[in-house]
């Protein structure tokens, strides 16, 4: 297993190297000449060539890929444009914390949800139970999430007055926002478990345990819902990440102060260092929880060849 | 947004011609019986045509202004009322629906294009070449959901052509992915070592031999994968980094009306409901699709 580790967290280098690489080129690949975009259109010919300066712009370009993976290595996601603070200051002083929050309660969410009602779908399969959660699903997986965020504050805050329609700070602040996060999560998590567990569930050793008698509860929960939730748990992990990246939205949505928030409101101010220094923090995020994931899925799946 | 992920197993193995038309055939029988499927591509067809038609139904100019009829409830006159300038709100969502099919299928054609290429190349020719394809896959991939596509738009700037590239950049290490798989699956069988043997060239044994076997996970990825650009694009637009106003973009209508939620709903209700459905359609037909090539399917 230690070996797998090892190879695994090999693996991720290169990977590593190529986000670092896409994030770093994004600011050479903008159309135009990125000091002045980022000076401002006002900027004279001097603060332009200050923010190029600034940003090291004037010297090679592997040589700026050298320095931004030392810098970011070191923790130095270099400077903000807009407020002139530090970005890894801006990103984990609270923003961080915050969207990750966001995404373990949305996840959460999912796999509660998803579990429960992928289960009672395939133990209970073609019944009207059964189709109205796949109905559901089907809804859930189709629903854009910027669309069930503005409709549950319809209902939840302007009508009926029970939540709050923005901001973040306590437990009420987090019940919508995780819900329109969590919500495509759950219908994913609910198709995938009662897929596995109906695969399963037609086992020669399910059939097997029910021959010698063992009772239902015991069949579903402890011979088949171990085996089906294998391959559950790659999509849970696959879920994080989509979360993450959902929270772009359920962030604005919300007014939510956190790392998609961020990410936004520093494209529209053109505030590229920002930009790819949220991106590349998202990104190495996601690797490592994809790390995680592939290490429990080798855990639980004792099938696997660890060698 | 999550991606629906197709295995590499549907890929149907063809050797004689004979056997591909008894297998279509089977295949549009399978599909044909499938409720859900049918009521999917029926949607799916009215929106086309819908959108096809929009300049000759819509009832009104979908960006002429008019204040003295702003924020109107449904009625006679509007059938899904008006929005903050005076719109009518069902010509908007008709000439709307031009711009969500043309960039969910415009992106996801181009993105797979460029998708089976790699996929192709990656596959057949494999080694160092197949590594260097996967390992930029890989980089494309750890980008979670929508940041790829937001930072390609930050790059490009905000239009409707930009989100089209954008979309399509993320769907190319999906399409790619699966192509490759189903590449690796067909190149190992006998007939592709005898084509060889016979003389034929790489070009052709990907083109006449490789590719017709490969095409329906690529169709059916193809057909799921719409649904989740026309989202993607929506909530590149809900977020101002799309379709830019007064063009009717759904997206870009929900992000106008989140403002009046609690005064006009109507606003934000009716663009989310056609996303919804649009999306339900691409979807069900895609299952349908996948059910009813995938040889492992009883139903």
């Amino acid at each position: 297993m230690f070996i797998y580790i090892i190879r695994r967290l090999l693996q991720t280098i290169p990977v590593m190297i190529g986000v670092t690489l896409a994030v770093f080129l994004m600011m050479h690949l903008i159309p135009g000449d990125p000091a002045q975009i980022m000076a401002g259109e006002n900027a004279n010919e001097a603060q332009v060539e200050q923010m190029r300066e600034n940003l090291g712009l004037n010297d090679p370009l592997h040589e700026q890929y050298f320095r931004y993976v030392v810098n970011a290595v070191q923790g130095d996601l270099g400077t903000s444009v807009r407020t002139k603070r530090s970005v890894t200051d801006e990103i984990f002083n609270t923003r961080f914390w915050i969207t990750v929050q966001l995404a373990l309660v949305g996840t959460a969410l999912a796999v509660v949800l998803g579990l429960i009602a992928g289960i009672i779908s395939a133990t209970k399969k073609y019944s009207f139970a059964d189709v109205s959660i796949m109905i559901i699903a089907l809804f859930g997986l189709s629903m854009p999430n910027f669309w069930l965020g503005i409709m549950l504050i319809y209902g939840f805050s302007v009508n009926l007055g029970w939540l709050p329609v923005a901001g973040w700070g306590t437990w009420k602040h987090m019940i919508l926002p995780a819900i329109t996060l969590g919500t495509g999560g759950a219908a994913i998590i609910a198709r995938m478990t009662r897929s596995s567990m109906l695969e399963v569930i037609n086992q020669d050793y399910i059939r097997t345990a029910y021959a010698k008698g063992v009772s239902d509860k015991l069949v579903i929960y402890k011979h088949a819902l171990r085996n089906a939730l294998i391959p559950v748990v790659t999509v849970v992990g696959l879920q994080f990440g989509g979360l993450l990246g959902g929270a772009v939205i359920t962030e604005t949505v919300f007014a939510v102060n956190g790392l998609g928030r961020l990410i936004i409101d520093s494209i529209r101010a053109h505030d590229f260092p920002m930009v790819q220094g949220t991106i590349l923090v998202c990104a190495v995020l996601f690797v490592f929880v994809n790390f995680l994931v592939d290490i429990t899925y080798r855990l639980i799946n004792k099938r696997i060849d660890l060698n | 947004m999550a991606q629906p992920q197709l295995q590499t197993s549907t890929v149907i193995p063809v050797k004689q011609q004979s056997t591909t038309a008894a297998r279509w055939s089977a295949f549009y029988k399978k599909l044909a019986k499938n409720k859900a499927a049918m009521a999917g591509a029926i949607i799916v067809f009215i929106f086309i045509i819908l959108a096809i038609l929009a300049p000759y139904i819509a009832p009104y100019d979908p960006i002429h202004i008019e204040m003295s009829k702003k924020l109107q409830t449904p009625s006679a006159e509007h059938w899904l009322g008006t929005d903050d300038k005076g719109r009518d709100i069902l010509s908007r969502l008709l000439f709307g629906s031009r711009i969500s099919l043309t960039v969910g299928i415009l992106s996801t054609i181009l993105g797979a294009f460029v998708g089976i290429i790699l996929g192709v190349v990656s596959g057949y020719y494999g080694r160092w070449v197949d590594s260097l394809i996967m390992r930029i896959c890989d980089v494309l991939l750890a980008f979670p959901g929508i940041l790829l596509a937001l930072a390609i738009v930050s790059v490009l700037g905000a239009s409707t052509t930009n989100v089209i590239i954008a979309v399509a950049f993320f769907a190319v290490p999906t399409f790619a992915r699966i192509v490759r798989g189903s590449t690796l699956s067909v190149k190992k069988l006998e007939y592709i070592d005898a084509i060889k043997a016979m003389g034929a060239n790489d070009m052709r044994i990907i083109f006449k031999h490789i590719l017709p076997n490969i095409v329906s996970p690529i169709i059916v990825q193809a057909t799921l994968y719409i649904a989740s650009a026309i989202i993607t694009a929506s909530a590149l637009s809900f977020l101002g980094m799309g379709t830019q106003p007064p063009t009717p973009e759904w997206g870009t209508m929900l992000s106008q009306g989140r403002s009046y939620i609690a005064q006009a709903p109507h606003l934000t209700l009716f663009p989310g409901l056609v996303i919804l459905l649009v999306v339900i359609g691409f979807n069900l037909f895609g299952d349908g699709l996948r059910d009813a090539l995938d040889p492992k399917s009883k139903k």
